[in-house]
C-alpha cells in the first residue's frame, strides 16, 4: 500500500509532465490535422532555454530568490519557446499548407532533426547538469507508526510545485479555450476553418497562436523535467515527445482533456509497471495499452470518430 | 423598390469575374450589381456557378480575372477574413454551423468583426425572428434539425449588423413552411431595415418573387436579367426552372 502511493505520486509527476506536451500535439493536430512532430524537440530546446536562463539569473545577476528566479524562468522559457515555434510554423509548415497532406509532416521532422542538432552543436552533445537547489522533501508516513522498515512515502517540494503549476496552467488554458473570443476563435478554425475565414477571423493569425499556447505549454513541461530529472541532453525530445504523443493518441487526438488524461495514464502506466514489474519493459507496456486501446476505442478513451481528417 | 437611386453607384459590383477550379473555368465572365437596399437573386441550375459567384466575393476562390468592388472598393485581392470585416456576411451552402459549439456560440462567432458591440441588442432581435433559436440556445449547433441549421446560419450573419446580406440557397432541403417563414423573415428585414441582399436560389419562384431584380445563370455565364416579375414572365425562364410544379 505504502508503495502503492509511492509510485502513485511519482506516476502524476511525470505524467502531468506528459499531459503538458500532448496539449502541443492534440492542439496543432485539431486545428491543421498536422502531426508536428518538431513538438519534442521543442520541449528539450525549453529545458535548454531554462538552464541558460536560470545560470544568467543566478550567476550573472546575482539573484537571491529562487521563488523569483523560479518564476522568472519559467515566464522566459515560455516565452522564448513559444516564439521558436511561431517561427517554425511560419519558415516551416505555413508556406506548405495547402501543399500535399505529407509536406508539412515532412517539413516537421525535418525540424525536429533540425533543433535536436542545433542544440548539440551549440550546446555539446554531454548531458548537462541543473544546479542542485534546495528539494525539501515531506516524509508522509511520519506519525503513522512508520513503514516497517520497508519504504517510507515521500512527497518532494519539487513533486508538489509540478503538480501545482500544471493545474494552475491548465485551469487557464482551459478557460482561455473555453471562455474567451480567441479560445472561441480557435475551435471555429478546428471545426470549419473556411466558415472562421467567412465571419472575418483571421485564421493563420489563430494558428500561429496556437503553436505559440502549445510551446509555452512544452516549455512548463520543459522546465518540470529538467528540475525533477536534475539532467538534460540535446537527445532528450525524443522519447518524451513519442510518449506525449501516445498520451495524445490515447486520450483521443484533437480533444483536451484527452491529452491531459492520456498523459497521466501513461505516466501513471510506466511507473507501475516499472515499480511492480521491470524498467526494461516500461516503455513496451504503455505502448502495448495504447495498442490494446485502440483496438477497442480506435478514436482514443475521449476522442470522437473522425472521419474527415487523416 | 426601397430608396436605390439611380446615379448611386452599386454597393456590390462584380465585373468580367472569372473563377478557375485547377484548369476548369467555373466563371466565365460575369458581370452583376447588387444596389444598396435591394434584394437580388441569382438563379441556375445545379452546377451553374451560383456557389462559386458567392465565394468568389469572399476571394475563396480568387477571381483569376475581372474585378470585384464593393461599395468603391476593389477587393478582388483582399484577404478572405479581410472582407468580411467590411460587413458582408454569408449564409453558405451547406449552412457550416460550427457543430460542437452551442447555438450561442455560433451567434457570438458571427457578431466577431464587430468586437461585440450591440451584441445584447443584436442577440434580441435574431431571438425575436427565430424564437425557436432562443430555445435551443445552451444546444450543440450540430444537433439541431435542418430547418434551425438554416434560421442559425442566417442568424449567424445577421449577428455583425452586414451591410450586404448573401444567402445561398436557405431553401435547400427544408419543409415548405419553414421555407416561407425564412423567406418571409428575409422581405420583412428588406422592408424595415432597408438590409441589401443577395440571394442564391434554385428555388426560382420563390426566389424571383421576393427578389426586385435577378439574374439566370448557365454554365458560369449570365444568360438573362430583370426585374423579378420580369424574369417570371419569361417563357424561358418558366420552361427551365419554373414548370412541373415549384
Amino acid at each position: 500500500m505504502d508503495n502503492f502511493l509511492q509510485q502513485l505520486i511519482n506516476g502524476l509527476t511525470l505524467g502531468s509532465i506528459y499531459g503538458l506536451i500532448a496539449i502541443g500535439y492534440t492542439m496543432v493536430y485539431g486545428i491543421i490535422g498536422m502531426v508536428n512532430f518538431a513538438h519534442g524537440d521543442l520541449f528539450m530546446l525549453s529545458a535548454f532555454i531554462a538552464l541558460i536562463l536560470f545560470m544568467i539569473l543566478t550567476q550573472i545577476l546575482h539573484l537571491g530568490s529562487l521563488p523569483i528566479a523560479f518564476f522568472v524562468v519559467l515566464v522566459g522559457a515560455m516565452a522564448l519557446t513559444g516564439l521558436w515555434n511561431w517561427t517554425i510554423e511560419r519558415l516551416a509548415y505555413r508556406p506548405l499548407r495547402g501543399s500535399f497532406r505529407l509536406a508539412p509532416l515532412i517539413s516537421a521532422i525535418g525540424m525536429s532533426i533540425f533543433l535536436s542538432n542545433f542544440v548539440q552543436v551549440v550546446q555539446g552533445p554531454r548531458n548537462k547538469p541543473a544546479p542542485q537547489l534546495p528539494n525539501h522533501v515531506f516524509n508522509l508516513t511520519d506519525g503513522l507508526g512508520g513503514a516497517k522498515g520497508a519504504y517510507s512515502v515521500t512527497l518532494s517540494v519539487r513533486q508538489i510545485l509540478i503538480m501545482v503549476v500544471t493545474t494552475v496552467l491548465l485551469a487557464a488554458f482551459w478557460y482561455l479555450v473555453q471562455h474567451t473570443s480567441l479560445g472561441r476563435a480557435q475551435r471555429a478554425c478546428e471545426q470549419d476553418r473556411k466558415m472562421a475565414a467567412l465571419l472575418g477571423i483571421d485564421v493563420d493569425a489563430t494558428i500561429s497562436i496556437t503553436f505559440i499556447i502549445g510551446a509555452a505549454l512544452a516549455a512548463v513541461a520543459g522546465v518540470m523535467f529538467v528540475m525533477y530529472y536534475g539532467v538534460v541532453n540535446f537527445a532528450d525530445g525524443f522519447v518524451p515527445g513519442v510518449k506525449a504523443f501516445t498520451a495524445a493518441v490515447l486520450g483521443g487526438i484533437g480533444s483536451l482533456p484527452g491529452a491531459v488524461l492520456g498523459g497521466l495514464l501513461i505516466g501513471l502506466i510506466e511507473v507501475f509497471w516499472s515499480s511492480y514489474f521491470t524498467t526494461d519493459y516500461k516503455d513496451v507496456a504503455a505502448f502495448m495499452i495504447l495498442a490494446i486501446t485502440l483496438i477497442f476505442m480506435p478514436s482514443g478513451i475521449l476522442g470522437r470518430p473522425e472521419v474527415e481528417k487523416v | 423598390m426601397t430608396g436605390a437611386t439611380a446615379d448611386a453607384a452599386p454597393l456590390l459590383q462584380l465585373r468580367g469575374v472569372e473563377t478557375f477550379y485547377g484548369k476548369i473555368q467555373a466563371l466565365k465572365g460575369i458581370d452583376i450589381d447588387v444596389n444598396s437596399g435591394e434584394i437580388v437573386t441569382l438563379i441556375g441550375a445545379n452546377g451553374a456557378g451560383k456557389s462559386t459567384t458567392m465565394m468568389t466575393i469572399f476571394g475563396a476562390p480568387r477571381a483569376r480575372r475581372g474585378r470585384v468592388v464593393f461599395d468603391g472598393k476593389d477587393i478582388t485581392a483582399l484577404p478572405t477574413h479581410l472582407i468580411a470585416r467590411l460587413s458582408i456576411a454569408q449564409s453558405p451552402e451547406g449552412r457550416r454551423i460550427f457543430p460542437r459549439m452551442t447555438v450561442f456560440e455560433n451567434l457570438q462567432m458571427g457578431a466577431s468583426i464587430n468586437n461585440f458591440a450591440h451584441f445584447d441588442e443584436d442577440l434580441e432581435r435574431v431571438f425575436t425572428l427565430f424564437p425557436r433559436l432562443k430555445e435551443r440556445a445552451p444546444q450543440r449547433g450540430g444537433t439541431l434539425s435542418g430547418g434551425e441549421q438554416q434560421m442559425l446560419a442566417i442568424a449567424r450573419a445577421l449577428m455583425s449588423r452586414p451591410r450586404l446580406l448573401m444567402l445561398d440557397e436557405p431553401s435547400l432541403g427544408l419543409a415548405p413552411l419553414v421555407v416561407k417563414q425564412i423567406f418571409e423573415v428575409i422581405a420583412d428585414l428588406n422592408k424595415r431595415e432597408g438590409l441589401t441582399v443577395f440571394l442564391v436560389e434554385q428555388n426560382a419562384f420563390h426566389a424571383l418573387k421576393l427578389a426586385h431584380r435577378g439574374y439566370v445563370m448557365v454554365n458560369g455565364l449570365v444568360t438573362m436579367q430583370g426585374t423579378g416579375a420580369e424574369l417570371l414572365a419569361r417563357p424561358e425562364v418558366r420552361a427551365a426552372y419554373l414548370e412541373g410544379g415549384h
